[in-house]
C-alpha cells in the first residue's frame, strides 16, 4: 500500500511545470472533489441529542485532519432521519441517489438501518453505521462495503448476564422497547443468562417510544424479582431510571441494563440513577490518553460532555483518515480503499479496536456503575468482546 | 392478578388519566367554544415543562418555577391569541391546523434553539419526593400522589367556574351559540381571548406538574397531543365532563392495556375511542348535530 504514496511525494518533490503533465488523472480528479459524507441521522424526536452528538464527533474529528480526508475537502450532506423507519428508504435514497455521497454514514435507529442495508446492498454505497446496533448490519445482510464503528446489540447486552449471575442475581425481569435494538439486546441478554443458571421472570415489551412506565413497575413490584436488565436508551432512558427510583424499586430489586440506559442522560437522571450497573463499549471516565484529549476537545467546541455517541462519530472519520490517506482520497478505488478500513487499526477513547471479518468492531466491553453522579469503570465485562456475526458469509 | 395488584393499577390509571385532563380540558374548551383545532396545545404543555425546569434549575424552587411561570404562559397563550389566533376564527379548520401546526413547529425549534435538543430532568420537590408504602410490596410515589391531587383540584375548579360563575355561564353559551351570545352584548372577542389564555394556561400547568415525573426535550408535547384528541372526541367535542371521564377511561384502558396485552398496548387507547364512537358518534357528552 505504501508504492502509491511514494510515488505521489516523488511527484511532488520533482514539483515544477512537469508535475502537472505527470500526474495521473485519478490523482488529480481525487485531490480536486470534494469528499461527499452522507449523515443520516436523527436530529428531531426522542433521538435528537444523539443524532446531534454524532455530527459533533464527526466535524471534531474532521477539523483535527484540517478539513481533508486523503487530500479531498469534506462536504456535509445532512438529512433528518426521525428516527422513524418509515421514511427510512426515501431519506436514504435522498442521500445515495439524489445527493450521490461518496461515504454514507449513520442511523441512530436499528429500523433505519435495515432499511438503509436495504438500499446501500443494491447500490453499492460504502457506508459506514455510526450507531444502530442491529445485528443484521454485520450478521445476516452483512457486505464488504458497510462497517460499523459502533457496536452490535450483542456487545452492549450479552456480556451483562455475567455480570448479573455473578452478583448472585439468578431470577430476572426484562424491560425493553419493544422494536429490534431492545429484542436483540434481551436475545443476547437470555442467553448468557440461562447458560449460567439464570431464569427469567417475566418479559415486558414496552412499545417504542412510550415513556409511561408506572404500570409495569407496579407489576415488577409485585413479581419481586432479583434484578431487572432493561433497554431504554435517551430519554425514555431518563424517564424509566427516574420512575423506578421514584416507584421506591432502586433499593429494593438493583437495575442492570446495556449502557445506553444511562449514556448522555445521566444528568438528566440526578440522584435516580446511582448504584444503576450497565456494560459497554465505553464510559465518560475511562483512564486513558486519547479519551481524555477527546473529551477535552469535545467540550472546548460544544460546551457539552462528550459521550458514546460521539466517540463513535469521532472514529468513523478517523477510520476513513486513515484508509483515505492510503488511496490518496480516490474513493473509485474501491477494492483498495475497502482494504485499507479492513487493516485500520483505530486508537479510539473507548480503546484501541479493529474491525472483524464481519466488519464490526472488537473491542472490550466495560462495566460501569453510577456512584455520585459519575459513570465509574468497575473493570472489563469482556476483554476483546467480538460479536458472533452469526449469518455473515464474510465472517467464516 | 391479585386484588391489591388490581387496585394500585386503578389508581395508576387515574393517575395519568387526571394529567391528561389537565391537558384536554383546555383544548375540548378552546376547541368547543373558539372552534379553533388548536395543534399548538401540546407545544404549551412543552413549554411549561421547559420553564419548571429553568426557572426551578435557577432557583431551585420547583414552587417558585409554577408560581411564575404560570402567569408567563397565561401571558404567552393571550400573546398568541392576540397576534395570531384571533384572526382566524372566521377561516376554515384547515387555516387553523396550517397555522397551530406551524406554531407546534415554531415553538419546538425555538425551545431546541433555546435550551438544545438534550434531555432534561427536573428534581422532586424534597417535601414531595418520597414514597408511600402501599401494602407488604408496593410504595407509590408522593409526588404522584400529590399531582392527582393537585389535578382534581384544578378539575373542581374549572367545574365551580364554569357552572357557578358569570364567566363560565358566558363561556357554556359560547359553546352552544356564539352568535346568540355576541347578540346579547356579550364582548365574545374578550372571552374568547381569555379562554385561549387559560386553556394555554392549563396546559402549561400539566406540563409543568409533569415534568419533574417525566424528562424535557423537545416535542414532548406531541404525544401528549394526540391522546388529548382522543380524549376530547372521546368525551364529546366542548364538553369539559366528557373530557374528564374521557381521560379516566383512557388513562385506565391504557394502564390496564399494558398489563394485560402488552403486545397491543399502543392500540388500546385508539381500540376505546373506536368503540366508543361506534355507539355515540359525537363522543359521550357531546350535543347532537342539529344542537350546533
Amino acid at each position: 500500500m505504501s508504492a502509491p504514496t511514494l510515488s505521489r511525494r516523488a511527484l511532488i518533490a520533482a514539483g515544477g511545470a512537469a508535475s502537472g503533465l505527470l500526474l495521473s488523472r485519478r490523482a488529480f480528479a481525487a485531490s480536486k472533489a470534494k469528499l461527499r459524507i452522507g449523515l443520516l441521522l436523527p436530529y428531531s424526536g426522542t433521538y435528537a441529542a444523539l443524532g446531534n452528538n454524532i455530527t459533533e464527533g464527526m466535524k471534531l474529528a474532521a477539523r483535527e485532519h484540517d478539513g481533508k480526508l486523503g487530500g479531498r475537502e469534506i462536504e456535509w450532506v445532512a438529512v433528518d432521519d426521525e428516527s422513524d423507519p418509515a421514511k427510512a428508504p426515501a431519506n436514504v435514497n435522498k442521500l445515495v441517489i439524489g445527493e450521490k455521497v461518496d461515504v454514507l454514514t449513520g442511523p441512530v435507529h436499528s429500523g433505519v438501518a435495515m432499511a438503509m442495508m436495504q438500499i446501500v446492498r443494491q447500490e453499492n454505497t460504502l457506508t459506514i453505521v455510526t450507531n444502530a446496533g442491529a445485528q443484521a448490519v454485520t450478521g445476516s445482510l452483512c457486505a464488504p462495503h458497510v462497517f460499523r464503528t459502533s457496536f452490535s446489540n450483542w456487545q452492549t447486552s450479552h456480556p451483562c448476564a455475567d455480570v448479573v449471575l455473578k452478583d448472585g442475581r439468578k431470577k430476572a425481569v426484562l424491560m425493553f422497547w419493544n422494536y429490534s435494538f431492545g429484542q436483540e439486546s434481551m436475545a443476547a441478554f437470555k442467553e448468557g443468562y440461562a447458560k449460567g443458571g439464570g431464569s427469567i421472570v417475566k418479559e415486558i415489551p414496552v412499545p417504542f417510544p412510550s415513556t409511561e412506565f408506572q404500570a409495569h413497575l407496579s407489576e415488577i413490584a409485585a413479581l419481586k424479582p432479583d434484578a431487572v436488565f432493561v433497554f431504554f436508551a435517551g430519554a425514555g432512558a431518563a424517564k424509566f431510571v427516574k420512575d423506578y427510583a421514584a416507584a421506591g424499586l432502586r433499593d429494593k430489586v438493583p437495575l442492570y441494563g446495556s449502557g445506553f440506559l444511562t449514556e448522555g442522560v445521566l444528568s438528566a437522571q440526578g440522584q435516580a440513577a446511582e448504584g444503576v450497573k450497565t456494560t459497554l463499549h465505553y464510559a465518560d471516565s475511562l483512564d486513558n490518553p486519547t479519551n481524555h484529549r477527546f473529551r477535552e476537545a469535545f467540550k472546548k467546541a460544544t460546551s457539552r460532555e462528550a459521550d458514546v455517541y460521539a466517540v463513535a462519530g469521532y472514529d468513523t472519520v478517523n477510520v476513513l483518515a486513515q484508509a483515505l490517506a492510503r488511496v490518496q482520497g480516490d474513493t473509485s478505488a474501491r477494492k483498495d480503499l475497502i482494504a485499507a478500513i479492513e487493516s485500520v487499526r483505530v486508537d479510539s477513547p473507548r480503546g484501541p479496536f479493529r474491525f472483524s471479518k464481519a466488519h464490526n468492531p472488537v473491542q472490550n466491553v466495560y462495566l460501569r456503575q453510577v456512584k455520585a453522579g459519575r459513570e465509574v469503570v468497575l473493570g472489563v465485562a469482556q476483554k476483546d468482546a467480538e460479536d458472533p456475526a452469526s449469518g455473515c458469509a464474510m465472517a467464516t | 392478578m391479585t386484588l391489591s395488584l388490581f387496585a394500585l393499577q386503578i389508581l395508576n390509571g387515574v393517575e395519568s388519566g387526571l394529567l391528561l385532563f389537565l391537558v384536554a380540558s383546555g383544548l375540548t374548551l378552546i376547541f368547543g367554544v373558539l372552534g379553533v383545532l388548536n395543534f399548538a396545545h401540546g407545544a404549551f404543555y412543552m413549554l411549561g415543562a421547559y420553564v419548571a425546569y429553568w426557572i426551578s434549575e435557577r432557583t431551585g424552587s420547583f414552587l417558585a418555577a409554577v408560581l411564575i411561570g404560570l402567569p408567563v404562559m397565561v401571558g404567552l397563550g393571550w400573546l398568541i391569541e392576540k397576534l395570531a389566533i384571533s384572526r382566524l376564527y372566521a377561516r376554515d379548520h384547515l387555516a387553523q391546523v396550517l397555522l397551530t401546526y406551524g406554531l407546534v413547529l415554531v415553538l419546538n425549534d425555538l425551545s431546541r434553539a433555546l435550551f438544545g435538543s438534550e434531555v432534561h430532568g427536573v428534581a422532586t420537590p424534597a417535601a414531595l419526593s418520597g414514597t408511600v408504602a402501599l401494602g407488604e410490596a408496593q410504595t407509590w410515589p408522593v409526588y404522584r400522589a400529590f399531582t392527582s391531587l393537585a389535578c382534581l383540584g384544578v378539575a373542581v375548579a374549572i367545574r365551580q367556574v364554569l357552572l357557578h360563575t358569570r364567566f363560565g355561564m358566558r363561556v357554556r353559551a359560547g359553546a352552544v351559540n356564539g352568535e346568540m351570545v355576541e347578540a346579547l352584548g356579550i364582548d365574545v372577542r374578550r372571552l374568547l381571548s381569555i379562554l385561549f389564555a387559560a386553556g394555554a394556561g392549563l396546559a402549561a400547568l400539566a406540563g409543568m406538574l409533569a415534568a419533574p415525573l417525566t424528562t424535557v426535550y423537545p416535542g414532548i408535547g406531541d404525544g401528549v397531543l394526540i391522546v388529548s384528541f382522543v380524549v376530547v372526541v372521546i368525551g364529546g367535542i366542548g364538553s369539559v365532563k366528557g373530557a374528564f371521564l374521557g381521560a379516566m377511561l383512557v388513562g385506565l384502558a391504557d394502564t390496564f392495556g399494558k398489563v394485560l396485552l402488552p403486545g397491543l398496548s399502543g392500540a388500546i387507547v385508539y381500540a376505546v375511542m373506536a368503540a366508543v364512537l361506534l355507539f355515540r358518534p359525537r363522543g359521550l357528552f357531546g350535543e347532537p348535530a342539529e344542537a350546533r
